[in-house]
């Protein structure tokens, strides 16, 4: 069993030698020719990863910023005096007014804070979870690991939206049973794919290295799978956090989710449907249903472009 | 490989056991009984116990949760709480919407979205794949109700054809009839699954042409059509039937949105409104019912992937 601390800070205790067979070093080799070629230092979006980053940046910038721009407050009435439903554009409402008559720009604006806020929330809940029990199933007995992916089996047969429906049930909805719902139902999915990398890794001949040097548990798990893990769990971070955006969505569409008044893209396409339906106004529901678009696909089509970058396309394989 | 089916058979048939221990016991940490809920506000004590007894609330949860499960074998959904009415009776003809919409995606989306993933394989790289892969890419992660808008946009505002929303009697209506009623809702799933089975079939097809055996038949001299759909295709078959099912079993999801999204009543609005009155003996039959479902699909995916790849059904 080595010890870190007696290593000054910064060096690779690898590097040092130290109880540690270090091999030569050799500058020929071509990592490149690997069939899993490491991901190159520097990458380059390409045009199509460009326009999603640009989507991606620009819904952040507005999500941490909402408050600040937003030309009303995200319930009131840009024209108090008028019977105002469903407005088209126009100077003082530049999206044009909801089914209640407030402003669907200042809407949207706060409902990117929301919406961006609870996902983000949830998908990070997720991955704390399935990350620690998955990589935990890999490096543990195969007994427990049976147990534990065979419970994680019987969430994951459950198709997402209905699990949401029997909770939201069970409890009401507001946006913590909403974030800690999505991070505990997509954990389990997180799960089986880092169990999936775990498992991987464990048969390498670097961690057969590690373990025939008497390496613990722990050494294994933070020096030899994690540095291995991360990349494509990672790149599945952006994937995972589009399906709970969409997870979300649906179920403030269905009038589950984030409750009125408060603002957030599902619901307000739910709640302006008869705008299309009466042929009124396509703005009301156009609008939010491009913003969750643009957002979700601009955020595949840069982890797309990472994901093509760093070896073999991880959406493919799922 | 007749063993390996009734294994996984075995298997599915624990994850149905699982599946309705989640579903029952999930909705049962609500605070408050069906007796109370039933009773209302000014029910006495007496009342509410009555009622407990006839339900069978008295019993042990153990004891009413096989009660649950022998009754929903039998095809008893139980009695709803909001509304007091058996729940086969809410459910009536509704079913038959949710099925009529999802089998025509089935028909009609299915084929379709595999030949044009299968003709973007024959064609890797060029102008036809690479603007489909960017259509697929972009929709596969748009959800249903933009995809749904872009569809009303476009018949009935640009082209006045149609209705935003599904209205109206499917009573006596012939089949081309029905379809023509729903077309918005069968295009708007169609949609859906396509993105993801376009990408997928494409991949599976590519996947198999990669390997020695096509090259061999390429070096031979072989026809490309002929390498297609004698060599690549058979052996493609396994994957693109998983692929299938596993989109099917999609539909679960993207029926309940679209259903709400057109406002026509199907068993996926059903059980919106019993979540929203908090009508948990509906939502326990009805999430049985969509969840078999779901089980039912991901197990033909299961062997038609065990079906196709001897090395499956020999894990080391």
């Amino acid at each position: 069993m080595s010890s870190t601390f007696d290593t000054p800070v910064g060096a690779h205790p690898d590097r040092l030698g130290g109880d540690h067979y270090v091999a030569p070093f050799d500058d020929n080799v071509s990592f490149d020719e690997l069939p899993d070629a490491p991901p190159k230092a520097r990458f380059r979006l390409t045009t199509t990863g460009k326009i999603g980053a640009f989507f991606v940046i620009f819904w952040l910038f507005v999500a941490v910023f909402g408050p600040l721009i937003a030309p009303y407050g995200e319930n009131d009435l840009p024209f108090p005096d008028a019977y105002s439903e469903f407005q088209v554009p126009q100077p003082g409402a530049w999206l044009g007014t909801d089914v209640q008559d407030r402003d669907i720009l200042s809407r949207i604006i706060y409902g990117a804070g929301r919406t961006i806020g609870i996902s983000v929330a949830a998908t990070v809940i997720a991955y704390f979870i399935g990350v620690v029990l998955g990589i935990g199933a890999a490096v543990s007995s195969p007994k427990v690991d049976m147990v534990m992916s065979r419970i994680n089996d019987a969430f994951l047969s459950l198709p997402t939206i209905m699990l949401g429906l029997v909770v939201v049930a069970a409890v009401g909805s507001s946006i913590p049973v909403l974030i800690l719902t999505a991070g505990f139902i997509y954990a389990s999915i997180v799960f089986r794919l880092a169990r999936a990398i775990g498992m991987e890794i464990m048969v390498m001949d670097f961690v057969e290295a590690a373990k025939a040097r008497g390496e613990g548990r722990w050494w294994i798990i933070t020096r030899e799978i994690w540095p291995n893990a991360a990349m494509p769990l990672i790149t599945d971070f952006g994937l995972r956090l589009i399906y709970v955006i969409l997870f979300v969505s649906s179920l403030s569409f269905l009038g589950l989710g984030v409750q009125p008044p408060q603002a957030d893209w599902g619901s307000m396409v739910r709640d302006n449907l008869g705008a299309l339906q009466y042929g009124a106004s396509i703005v009301p529901v156009i609008a939010p249903a491009l913003a969750i678009a643009t957002l979700t696909v601009g955020i595949n089509l840069v982890v797309d472009d990472v994901s093509a970058q760093s070896g073999g396309k991880l959406s493919n394989r799922l | 490989m007749t063993g390996l089916i009734l294994r996984r058979l075995g298997i599915g048939l624990i994850t149905v056991l699982a599946v309705s221990v989640i579903i029952f016991f999930g909705t049962q940490i609500l605070p408050g009984d069906a007796a109370e809920i039933r009773m209302g506000q000014q029910a006495t004590t007496e009342n509410i116990a009555a009622l407990r007894e006839r339900l069978g609330l008295d019993k042990s949860y153990v004891e009413q949760y096989l009660h649950w499960l022998g009754n929903f074998v039998r095809g008893d959904l139980g009695i709803s709480l909001s509304s007091d009415v058996p729940i086969t009776n809410l459910i009536g003809d509704r079913y038959k919407n949710t099925l009529f919409v999802s089998m025509l995606t089935a028909l009609i989306g299915v084929p379709i979205s595999l030949a044009l993933g299968i003709m973007a394989a024959m064609f890797p790289g060029s102008l036809y794949d690479r603007i489909l892969t960017f259509i697929s890419v972009t929709l596969v992660a748009a959800p249903e109700f933009f995809t749904a808008t872009l569809l009303v946009l476009l018949f009935v505002f640009a082209l006045g054809i149609g209705n935003a929303v599904v209205v109206g009697s499917t009573d006596g209506k012939g089949f081309f009839e029905l379809i023509a009623h729903f077309a918005l809702p069968i295009a708007t799933l169609s949609f859906v699954i396509a993105s993801q089975l376009i990408r997928m079939s494409r991949a599976a097809v590519l996947n198999v042409m990669s390997s020695p055996y096509i090259e061999m038949a390429i070096l031979k001299g072989v026809p490309r059509k002929r390498i297609i759909f004698r060599h690549a295709l058979l052996n493609a078959i396994g994957p693109i039937v998983n692929v299938v099912a596993l989109n099917l079993a999609y539909l679960v999801t993207g029926v309940i949105v679209v259903e709400v999204y057109f406002g026509y009543s199907g068993l996926a609005t059903l059980i919106v409104q019993g979540v929203q009155t908090r009508d948990f003996v509906l939502i326990q039959g009805l999430g049985m019912i969509f969840c078999l479902t779901y089980v039912i699909l991901m197990l033909i995916a299961d062997i038609a992937a065990y079906a196709s790849n001897p090395r499956l059904r020999h894990p080391k």
